[in-house]
């Protein structure tokens, strides 16, 4: 019974795995964005970031996600319709769940980066500049290769929720992993199962996740010494 | 903005804003009692204590909290014997199945911040206690928990948060929750950005009232960890 519906399963673990990918790319830029303006002079700058995490860290993914594809959807054919065009657009689910896991995770991202970045001592930028470093170079040498060690284990663990999170696009149509399991659970009357078989899957992204990550933390700490207790 | 939709609609957000209030209250109240005896097995030296307790909170913490709620609500029904059990008006009950497994997510979550504090007891408060001759008993009642415990709400506070959101789950089991009322109204009016912004104010609500009883709460019980005004 399982056997013939694990292609299918496959298929959909590919699509959460495209799915969380491509959100994780949205949320990074983001993310960087956001700790660049809430650490900028500039007060409009962060006000605006300082709303975009506390507002997105405030309400459910499902909320968020619901509102930006239903509401997305509305808005987007009054626009097309004000520009004269005459059929109804549909809203690609996939784009709808990318756009809004994104946009959900650039808040978490924003502070993981901005920690990160607030951790490194400014005398190290001060040291790079007074050694007649351009400012790029100083970024490029001295702030980014230790903002990835700093923010690294943060990240770990917004990217494991972030996996976890995409299993809700399956509510606004996508055929996810879990839509492919309630699909199987369906036809076969055998929900445990195929629920099952979608947990063990999860269970092994975050897994190799875990372990990959780990091992990128090693490796960029490699120059760390670490206090023993 | 359809003001209409949101006012006909307000009775269903109050209600739903009760049942979400009522999951969180009944799904956290599980977790937090459950998690207590099993942080102490987390903690222990025992690794026969301590490696089942793990193995649990990595399989919640390492899958959605969605496929966990699928699984008790739609998947135990696959068993004849799980249906012919006493439990079984219960468990085909969307309420007790959403509480269940959203205690048993969070149970996991909040272990293994417990044991987190438990671990990171600083020596000197158990030698201390040894010292003045308490039994094992009363170092863990006396000393050891309500140390841990008081450093633990910090991040107890996530979860809370964290737990408040997750209860929005809820909606995609038929039960009428703050997200459930925000759906229903859409569907009636066809106002997207009425029905889930108005949703989106009351958890937002939620969220300050929770983060406010918080920082009460910390001012209270951590008072003795805060930074000294020099």
């Amino acid at each position: 019974m399982l056997a013939d519906y694990l292609p299918s399963l496959f298929e959909g673990t590919l699509i959460t795995l495209s799915v969380a990918g491509a959100s994780l790319t949205i949320a990074a830029a983001l993310g960087l964005l956001g700790a660049a303006a809430k650490l900028s002079r500039s007060r409009a700058l962060r006000t605006a970031a300082n709303l975009y995490t506390t507002v997105i860290r405030g309400v459910p993914d499902l909320v968020l996600m619901l509102l930006i594809f239903y509401g997305g959807q509305v808005a987007l054919n009054w626009a097309a319709q004000r520009l004269g065009h005459e059929d109804y657009i549909d809203i690609n689910p996939f784009v709808a769940g990318v756009a809004t896991i994104g946009f959900i995770f650039g808040a978490y991202l924003t502070e993981t980066f901005r920690g990160a970045l607030m951790a490194i001592p400014p005398g190290q930028r001060e040291a790079g500049l007074a050694f007649g470093m351009s400012p790029a170079r100083v970024l490029i040498r001295i702030t980014l290769p230790q903002m990835i060690r700093l923010a690294l284990p943060g990240f770990t663990n917004n990217w494991l929720v972030l996996v976890k999170s995409t299993a809700i696009v399956s509510v606004i149509g996508l055929s996810d992993m879990m839509q492919r399991a309630g699909f199987a659970a369906g036809a076969t009357q055998q929900p445990f199962t195929f629920y099952l078989a979608a947990a063990g899957l999860y269970l092994a992204i975050t897994t190799v996740s875990l372990l990959a990550l780990n091992a990128l933390n090693r490796r960029y700490s490699a120059g760390v010494r670490w206090a023993h207790a | 903005m359809n003001w209409d939709a949101i006012q006909s609609g307000l009775p269903g957000y109050l209600d739903g804003a009760w049942l979400t209030l009522q999951l969180l209250g009944a799904s956290l109240s599980i977790g937090l009692i459950a998690a207590l005896p099993l942080a102490l097995l987390r903690a222990s030296a025992n690794p026969w204590a301590r490696q089942p307790v793990w193995a649990f909170t990595y399989v919640i913490r390492g899958t959605p909290m969605l496929v966990q709620l699928f699984l008790i609500y739609y998947g135990l029904a696959q068993f004849s014997a799980v249906r012919e059990s006493a439990l079984w008006p219960w468990l085909s009950e969307a309420w007790f199945c959403a509480v269940l497994a959203f205690g048993l997510n969070t149970c996991a979550y909040t272990v293994e911040i417990f044991a987190g504090c438990i671990t990171a007891t600083p020596r000197g408060e158990i030698e201390a206690a040894r010292a003045l001759g308490l039994s094992r008993a009363q170092l863990h009642r006396r000393i050891l928990l309500p140390s841990a415990l008081r450093r633990a709400l910090p991040a107890y506070s996530n979860e809370v948060i964290m737990m408040l959101h997750g209860t929005s789950l809820a909606s995609i089991v038929t039960l009428l929750d703050l997200t459930g009322a925000a759906r229903e109204v859409n569907s009636r009016f066809y106002a997207p950005f009425e029905a889930f912004l108005t949703a989106a104010v009351f958890y937002l609500a939620l969220t300050f009232l929770l983060v406010g009883l918080f920082h009460l709460a910390e001012r209270r019980f951590l008072t003795h960890l805060r930074p000294r005004m020099t």
